[in-house]
């Protein structure tokens, strides 16, 4: 028990050693987001208004910005399994006497504290662009960011375990990362959206994070909080599961 | 010093399992097709080091992933110091270290990190972390990169921070497969000396695997042949080549045919044959037969012209048992990725 708990916290600190010693990494998880709410945000700001909502376009993409921030970061770093796979590193891991599920929970800890510095970035990136945040829910929001970022590293987590090379490594990014942002409401109101389009976001976790942090920042969202928070925690609590099986049964 | 602080774990018993550090018994490993091993039998003495030698895609890899619990068997059984592979493999795994074919160390990590992470994950206590790193590192002579990040490192130097890895929790027995794969000689020479300083002052039991001969040869207190995942011989490097009959020499003469009569009165030379004017025997201890042979000769009034001695090498033991010699064996084209992988990243540093 306590050479697990050393596990995790080892596997934990790894991940941040790691983060922190690519800070060029840091900076260009971070570009893409920058963009759409700098230039997005403030160049449809005057051309949109959004029905049933007070708030600017800025404001009302935000939460969807910062959803999408947490997704790629933890999903990114659930993938770096795959790395590890391919530069050996996963070998001296496996046959480490220590429990397979304390070396996936230290991954989604890991995972998830990094997506949160990010996501904390582009909180303060944010409020620079003129974003107006209530300090007040700060507190609240972290939470709900732990538990999109685990539920993300773990699916990351599992397309690792599944997917042997690096190949599919881009075409997953491409195929399952973007049009979870695209579909996920982040951009704009899934109220007013087309029948089809609400319907298959109602199948990406996403939406549930983006509507989730919605609520928080703007105090109102089309689905309601309940719902989302259990969404995600049955996406979060699911997704580790799996991560966790399906990481046991790696051989090699 | 460094021995009293090291507590390797204790030795399972294991009912019928004597005393010897690593036992198999008809281990077999089949994937599809192909029997990659092939009811191996081998018993590992406590503080040798045992070696595997074999070509490419003999099984020795795939031998020595069944000993790391890291494939099942098919069938057979293996212990590792007393512990089943397949009913303790924790237990196993305790008892172990492995430096593996492949590099596994993570390269955005320093020596020092990639070693507190091994040290933590094997239950090394905190305050014992340091001081058992500072040990290792010695012994490969690391100390003065301890801080750098691993990407920086040589292959070799990568090779032998693995090594001190691998020794850290001090294993009852280390796993080195290929350790000097793709390493120029000199640092060739400088893993094995690494090899040699941490027998002696670890008492750690080694069992590498490698198809350099002359590494078998000069490492390895015993070694195994293995061929098409079976063991073909297994001895002392010493025995396997006296085993195939002593020293070859070869005398050219004047008379051959009266030469010949002449030696096969001796008792010690065997296997005498005369070809092209050239007499071919075996003897042991070649090089002090000589001058009984030439003095042989100078009675029966024969000129000898030429003389040449021939040491057998492993490179004859493994022909002897084989039939072909060891070099000879094409490469895969996934060894030869792996190789140049290797070179490659050798190079860049």
């Amino acid at each position: 028990m306590h050479r697990d708990l050393t596990a995790v916290y080892f596997t934990w600190k790894r991940e941040l050693i790691r983060f922190f010693r690519a800070r060029s990494r840091i900076i260009g998880s971070l570009g893409m987001p920058f963009f759409f709410l700098a230039v997005l945000g403030s160049g449809l700001n005057g051309a949109i208004t959004l029905p049933g909502s007070s708030g600017n376009y800025m404001q009302f993409i935000f939460p969807g910005i910062l959803g999408m921030v947490l997704m790629s970061g933890s999903i990114s770093s659930g993938i770096m399994v795959i790395f590890d796979r391919q530069f050996g590193f996963l070998k001296e891991t496996l046959v480490a006497p220590v429990s397979r599920p304390s070396i996936i929970f230290g991954k989604s800890l890991g995972g998830s504290t990094t997506a949160l510095i990010q996501g904390m970035l582009m909180l303060v990136i944010a409020t620079f662009l003129g974003v107006s945040i209530n300090l007040a829910v700060v507190p609240a929001a972290v939470l709900l960011m732990v538990l999109i970022a685990m539920g993300f590293v773990s699916l990351g987590l599992v397309i690792a375990s599944l997917v042997e090379d690096m190949h599919g490594f881009q075409l997953i990014m491409n195929f399952l990362v973007f049009p979870m942002f695209f579909l996920s409401g982040a951009l704009f109101p899934l109220d007013n959206a087309p029948q089809i389009v609400r319907m298959i976001s109602y199948i990406d976790p996403l939406t549930y994070g983006v509507e989730a942090l919605r609520f928080l920042f703007l105090g109102s969202s089309s689905i309601p909080i309940a719902v989302s928070a259990g969404v995600l925690s049955v996406f979060m609590v699911g997704g580790t599961l799996l991560a966790a099986y399906l990481f046991n049964k790696i051989e090699s | 010093m460094l021995e009293e602080k090291c507590d390797p774990p204790p030795k399972g018993k294991a009912g019928e399992n004597g005393p010897f550090t690593i036992e198999t018994t008809d281990l077999t490993k089949r994937f599809d097709q192909l029997t990659a091993v092939d009811s191996v039998s081998i018993k590992v003495n406590e503080g040798e080091i045992f070696g595997l030698l074999g070509p490419n895609g003999a099984g020795k890899t795939t031998l020595i992933s069944m000993l790391v619990t890291m494939k099942k068997p098919n069938s057979g059984s293996a212990f590792v110091n007393g512990y089943d592979v397949t009913k303790n493999p924790g237990e196993v795994r305790n008892s172990i270290g492995i430096v593996f074919q492949d590099p596994s160390l993570d390269e955005e990590l320093t020596a020092y990190e990639n070693l507190e992470l091994h040290a933590a994950m094997y239950g090394i206590e905190a305050k014992d972390r340091k001081r058992e790193i500072t040990s290792v590192i010695k012994i490969v002579d690391l100390e003065d990169r301890l801080n750098d990040v691993v990407k920086t490192f040589s292959g070799g130097m990568r090779r032998r921070l693995e090594i001190a890895r691998g020794l850290l929790h001090c294993p009852k027995v280390l796993f080195l497969d290929e350790p000097t794969l793709g390493l120029d000689p000199q640092t060739r020479s400088s893993i094995w000396d690494a090899i040699r300083k941490m027998k002696k002052e670890k008492k750690v039991t080694i069992v590498l695997t490698t198809h350099y001969l002359e590494e078998a040869d000069a490492l390895c207190d015993r070694v195994a042949i293995i061929d098409h995942g079976k063991i073909v011989a297994l001895d002392r490097s010493e025995t396997l080549k006296n085993s195939l009959g002593g020293d070859i020499i070869v005398i050219e003469s004047t008379d051959t045919a009266r030469l010949e009569t002449a030696f096969k009165t001796l008792p010690y030379a065997v296997g005498i044959k005369s070809l092209d004017g050239k007499i071919t025997l075996k003897v042991s201890n070649g090089e002090r037969k000589i001058p009984e042979l030439l003095e042989v000769a100078r009675k029966e009034g024969v000129e000898v012209k030429a003389v040449s001695l021939h040491k057998p090498t492993l490179d004859d033991v493994f022909l002897h048992y084989t039939g072909r010699a060891i070099r000879e064996e094409g490469v895969s084209g996934k060894d030869s990725m792996k190789f140049r992988m290797r070179a490659f990243r050798a190079r860049r540093n």
